[in-house]
């Protein structure tokens, strides 16, 4: 049959879903392929109308229009279409029309069946756009599984237990035989606690105490405590556990907050074992973890500011390991609060303490967990109501100049808009505080809201951290009760909206523009965050990341079924490009941006992008109409 | 032969229904015989192009001199307007009787070793004839295909094999160099547009492949002829007007 020299496998083996098919499959359809020209202006598709073909773009350009005339969607080489009306009922649902002169190849229907029955990643690719990049996300997940490996994964044996008039000598006796390094004491319980528990035999128990190798030398030896005395003697009382379901990610990011190496892992209260640093180790890249501890091991803003150059190599390494957004987000932001909580406590020796208690915290991005690596700095002070600014004011201006300074010294530039500790406006008592929200809540513009919608991102990064729960709780409380304000935040969650599509040179605007490149922050993952944050606030969510909000916004009737999955697909692809972009920038030695070239992206990318970018029009639409502007009658 | 100035002789169409009935009658050979009775079966100047089925045919030679040099390769792409359905496609490498010069292996690279196996024309004449039985012949430059058949045919068999064509380097050339404004651009010595088949295609923004293999040419000729018809005719134009 001599196919083969027809160059048509060659292009189609360049194009997806195809470049993925087996050799032999890829002749199947290669062979199938019947030919037809179209002249430019020629309709391709009419609605309605049988199809029997999967359509392949050749060469040229069609465009798909939906029922009203609107157009949908424009396609060029190595694009495909009609494959979801054969998956339906061989009915044309939307018509298509040749915008250039273009040459089609029909891959029959019986083929292209043949072809999804016997390659799961062609039928998953064929489906509906939502799982299609559904099956990309979970693939990329795959690849790493930090954060989806469930921290009793790593337990090797049940936790080694003491009770608490055990010596010391015992304890280290038990230790060796068990070839451990650190025991659990614990206690019998009468009365039920947080870290109570009831064993086989039905006794109550309550974890009392946590008793490591290094106990040994800096409080028995150092100290010079007898080997008789109780265990509890030398025991850190303080306890940082974790729950067995929780991930390995997270276990790690407490053991880094914490400056610990051990965490006994609790199915509900019951101790199951230990998870010491080096089981965590191999799945680590280690990069963002030394980084953070050597964060805390600097004394001065110069030293901080030589690391933070670090930081850059140690997300483009993340980001080759196979790290997904959450992992990348999560790290950057652990960075990015270390280098702030440690210019805190540099600051606090040199101003000495503080005369009123504090909270240090971080709005926007950082707030989410989601700041990328060209993040600025976005921060205020929320001081105790005894703050007298005559009287303590200076100390808090210093402080705030201090940690700006050194952050903007760290590679956070200062805020454009302000938003820093610095500014007077946001260096209040939580009264003040209080009344900022009150206000915005209840006599809500969206003028005025467009630039404070990023205080509804707030997260504790030092001090006081009951100071900002308080605000936390605030918002949770009043905001799903003002239809007002959730209207003016839904009308600001859709000025920046995405691009209709995404081609092999150009990006193209909903008005049928060309562009060369496309901002992807502010097109696609800012409007995402955005419109997530409304949802949240609507159902009284108190989670400040983009993926917790949208488990709070599940477990409401807010959203229809399969929306939320759709979302945070659609978030963590473009999070994903967005960050695989400025890795490979970063590898280049280019300043990293948040612009992407569509040269730069392959065509399986291309499709996916798509997808992820009707998802959010969907959204957006959806947005609108759920928080209508309340007549005025109503709102009184 | 060569046409110049602002004018230019006609060239005589000649009257293919009834030579193709005479040739059904008179061929001596029972193939011609047979594909020659096809041909008046489907082929009738009256009937619209589109519902005619088609065969673009491409040979591949050893020069330009039918009585000097001999077929290496022979492409057919059976196809209609609306479908060209490449599995249908058929390829066959010939043995020359004449050698092979090394210009010519150059040009398409069908070298020695690839035709030392490879049959004479009259192993294949069969599976050749059946092919284009019926259809309507689409050949880019008509001398070439028609000459070197032809005379191939009547070194093997004794009688003349000759059919008609629709050619789409002529059909191009009405367009580009026989215009009235075309012809004007020449007499005031501006370049004719190139009429080649590569050339064509890029003025229907066709897609370039890489030329000199007949199969690949025979495709590309079956696209340039769609792609014209959708510009200049339609799928009702009479077959009469177009074939040579």
């Amino acid at each position: 049959m001599n196919v083969e020299q027809l160059d048509i496998r060659d292009h189609l083996a360049q194009f997806a879903p195809f470049d993925s098919l087996s050799d032999d499959l890829l002749d199947t359809v290669a062979a199938s392929v019947e030919i037809r020209y179209f002249q430019a202006g020629t309709e391709l598709l009419v609605k309605d109308q049988p199809i029997e073909a999967l359509w392949y773009v050749r060469s040229g350009a069609v465009e798909m229009y939906l029922r009203n005339g609107r157009l949908f969607n424009r396609l060029g080489e190595g694009d495909i279409f009609g494959y979801s009306d054969l998956l339906r009922n061989r009915r044309v649902r939307y018509p298509v029309r040749a915008i250039e002169d273009t040459l089609i190849y029909f891959i029959p229907a019986e083929v292209f069946e043949e072809v999804c029955d016997q390659d799961d990643e062609f039928a998953e690719f064929v489906d509906t756009g939502g799982q299609r990049l559904k099956a990309t996300v979970e693939q990329q997940r795959h690849d790493s599984d930090m954060m989806t490996t469930r921290v009793r994964k790593l337990l090797g044996r049940p936790a080694e237990m003491i009770e608490a008039g055990v010596t010391l000598q015992e304890a280290a006796q038990r230790m060796r035989d068990a070839n451990t390094t650190c025991v659990l004491v614990i206690e019998p319980a009468e009365k039920a606690s947080p870290y109570t528990f009831i064993d086989r035999d039905g006794h109550g128990w309550r974890l009392c105490g946590i008793l490591t190798d290094r106990d040994f030398c800096t409080r028995v030896l150092a100290e010079g405590v007898t080997p008789q005395a109780p265990a509890t003697d030398a025991m850190s009382r303080q306890l940082i556990v974790v729950q067995s379901d929780e991930t390995v990610y997270e276990a790690m990011l407490s053991m880094l907050r914490n400056q610990v190496h051990h965490l006994p892992v609790l199915h509900r209260r019951q101790p199951i074992g230990v998870l010491h640093l080096s089981d965590i180790v191999r799945y680590e890249t280690h990069s963002s973890l030394f980084l953070v501890n050597n964060i805390f091991l600097q004394n001065e803003v110069d030293q901080l500011a030589h690391l933070s150059e670090e930081v850059r190599t140690a997300f483009a390494r993340m980001v080759a390991d196979g790290a997904n957004s959450e992992m990348v987000g999560r790290a950057l932001a652990t960075v990015g609060r270390s280098f702030a909580h440690r210019l805190i406590e540099l600051a606090e020796a040199r101003l000495g303490p503080p005369p009123v208690p504090y909270c240090f915290m971080v709005l926007g991005s950082m707030a989410r967990d989601e700041p990328t690596i060209t993040a600025d700095q976005d921060n205020a002070l929320v001081l105790d109501d005894r703050f007298d600014p005559e009287q303590h004011d200076a100390y808090f201006e210093a402080l705030a100049k201090f940690v700006s300074d050194g952050l903007a010294a760290c590679g956070y530039p200062y805020c454009k808009g302000d938003v820093m500790a610095t500014n007077p406006r946001w260096r209040q008592p939580l009264q003040v505080w209080k009344r900022y929200f009150t206000e915005w809540m209840d006599a809500p513009n969206p003028e005025r809201l467009l630039h404070s919608s990023i205080f509804f991102d707030l997260a504790a990064v030092h001090g006081e951290e009951p100071l900002v729960e308080a605000l936390q709780d605030l918002i949770a409380e009043r905001a799903p009760q003002r239809p007002f304000f959730l209207a003016a935040m839904a009308r600001n969650a859709l000025g920046r909206t995405p691009p209709l599509g995404f081609f092999r040179t150009f990006v193209m605007e909903q008005d049928g523009k060309h562009r060369k490149s496309i901002n992807l922050k502010r097109r696609g993952t800012a409007p995402l965050a955005d419109l997530v944050r409304v949802h949240a606030l609507a159902c009284g969510s108190k989670a400040q990341n983009t993926f917790a909000r949208l488990d709070d916004i599940a477990k409401t009737r807010l959203l229809a079924d399969g929306v939320n999955e759709r979302l945070r697909y659609a978030f963590e692809f473009l999070s994903m490009v967005r960050i695989r972009h400025q890795a490979h920038d970063i590898e280049q030695g280019e300043e990293p941006d948040n612009n992407i070239e569509p040269e730069n992206i392959d065509s399986r990318e291309r499709h996916h992008l798509k997808d992820a970018f009707e998802v959010i029009s969907h959204a957006q639409k959806f947005l609108g109409f759920r928080y209508p502007m309340p007549s005025k009658r109503s709102r009184g | 032969m060569r046409a110049g100035g602002l004018f230019r002789r006609r060239e005589t169409r000649p009257d293919w229904d009834v030579y193709l009935a005479s040739r059904a009658r008179e061929a001596r050979d029972s193939r011609l015989v047979n594909f020659f009775s096809a041909g008046v079966e489907a082929l009738s100047p009256d009937t619209p192009i589109g519902r005619v089925p088609l065969a673009a045919l491409d040979l591949e030679t050893t020069g330009l001199d039918a009585g000097r040099h001999d077929i290496v390769s022979i492409g057919v792409m059976p196809f209609t307007l609306e479908r060209i359905r490449v599995r249908e496609g058929r390829y066959w490498v010939l043995s020359p009787r004449r050698n092979l010069s090394e210009e010519s292996v150059a040009f398409h690279h069908i070298t020695h070793s690839e035709v030392a196996g490879a049959p004479d024309l009259s192993a294949i004449l069969d599976e050749l004839l059946a092919c284009l039985s019926g259809r309507l012949v689409v050949v880019h430059y008509r001398r070439i295909e028609r000459s070197f058949l032809d005379a191939a045919i009547r070194e093997r068999l004794g009688e003349s094999l000759l059919f008609p064509v629709i050619d789409t380097m002529s059909l191009e050339a009405r367009i580009h160099r026989q215009s009235w404004w075309a012809r004007l651009r020449r007499w005031l010595g501006q370049p004719a547009a190139s009429i080649r088949l590569h050339e064509s295609r890029q003025r229907y923004h066709l897609p370039p492949y890489t030329g000199h293999h007949a199969l690949v040419d025979a495709l590309a000729t079956a696209e340039l002829l769609q792609a014209q018809v959708a510009r200049y005719h339609t799928l009702e134009t009479p077959v009469g007007e177009l074939w040579r």
